[in-house]
């Protein structure tokens, strides 16, 4: 009987690797240049419904809001800050006041909760500014963790000028 | 003088240490590729905040308005001035009313450049208002250095 060389069993078999070498390299060039770094964000919600102000009917639970003034200087950056009239140093003041204003308790039914914070910003004000604000008025770090506090947030209608 | 067989011999290259990393970087990247729609424009550069954690949620349909640091607004990839949003607002509150969805119940995000103008910024957010869209979320970078 015919038998094959038993050499053949140790023959390398070779295998063509080149279209799949092409087609990983396709691949990798595709997954490269596709690549989007995105950065991390997140939001501040706002609740602003166009009427509100307007047509908010006073009742009992309703604490009265805070206003927030942010003064632009001619250049756009912040000139002053002030809290229901009354000069604020910095934002870091500004948390210390509101904190002092409905304490550290921010759990349900809380007066932080029920507190509203009204911005009103001029119009050239840095929008960065704002923002330096609203991460002021809203929360704390505290051992890494976020301490939320003022969760209503409104902005005053714009006044070009 | 003695010299080496310079015929064609059959040098054997190993490709497998090549082709092992070739899937370790082809998974690497499929794994970092971003199949979300977000919509993050180059030409805005966010303020950055302590506080603006990345939501654990996905905000369903929302509609996303990037104001540069010009007074633009990118709506969908193409520039238009901020007094001309309402337009295309319009048109988003037909195709909700469409899709038998309430335009107060859909979230506009605003990525609106760090050094734009506030009064811009409240500008958007009164135009929207007056379409009936009552939800935003201003958006800012997650910053977390402590």
């Amino acid at each position: 009987m015919a038998r094959r060389s038993s050499s053949g069993l140790t023959d390398k078999v070779e295998i063509n690797m080149t279209p799949m070498i092409d087609v990983v390299f396709q691949l990798m060039s595709f997954f490269m240049c596709t690549l989007k770094v995105v950065s991390p964000e997140g939001d501040f919600d706002i609740r602003m419904p166009i009427a509100a102000a307007a047509a908010a009917a006073p009742d009992d639970q309703q604490v009265p809001p805070v206003r927030v003034k942010l003064s632009a200087a001619p250049d756009g950056s912040l000139a002053a800050i002030a809290m229901n009239g009354t000069p604020v140093a910095d934002f870091d003041e500004l948390r210390k006041r509101i904190i002092g204003l409905v304490g550290a308790d921010s759990g349900p039914n809380s007066l932080a909760e029920k507190t509203e914070v009204e911005f009103d910003a001029d119009y050239a004000l840095k929008y960065v500014n704002v923002v330096k604000a609203i991460t002021a008025v809203s929360g704390k770090i505290e051992n890494g963790q976020i301490v939320e506090l003022i969760r209503k947030i409104k902005f005053t209608p714009p006044k070009k000028g | 003088m003695a010299r080496r067989n310079g015929g064609p011999s059959n040098t054997e290259i190993d490709m497998t240490p090549m082709i092992d990393m070739t899937f370790q970087l082809i998974t690497f990247f499929m794994f970092v590729m971003n199949f979300s729609e977000a919509e993050q424009d180059d030409r805005i550069q966010l303020p950055s905040s302590q506080l603006a954690k990345p939501a654990e949620g996905v905000i369903e349909k929302p509609i996303t308005l990037q104001l540069t640091n010009a007074g633009s607004v990118i709506y969908a990839g193409e520039l238009v001035a901020v007094r001309d949003i309402g337009a295309y607002l319009e048109r988003e509150k037909t195709v909700m009313i469409d899709e038998n969805r309430e335009p107060n119940s859909a979230t506009i995000i605003v990525r609106a450049d760090g050094r734009a103008k506030t009064g811009e910024v409240q500008d958007i957010i009164r135009i929207c208002q007056e379409k009936g869209f009552e939800r935003f979320a201003l958006r800012a970078q997650y910053d977390d250095r402590r």
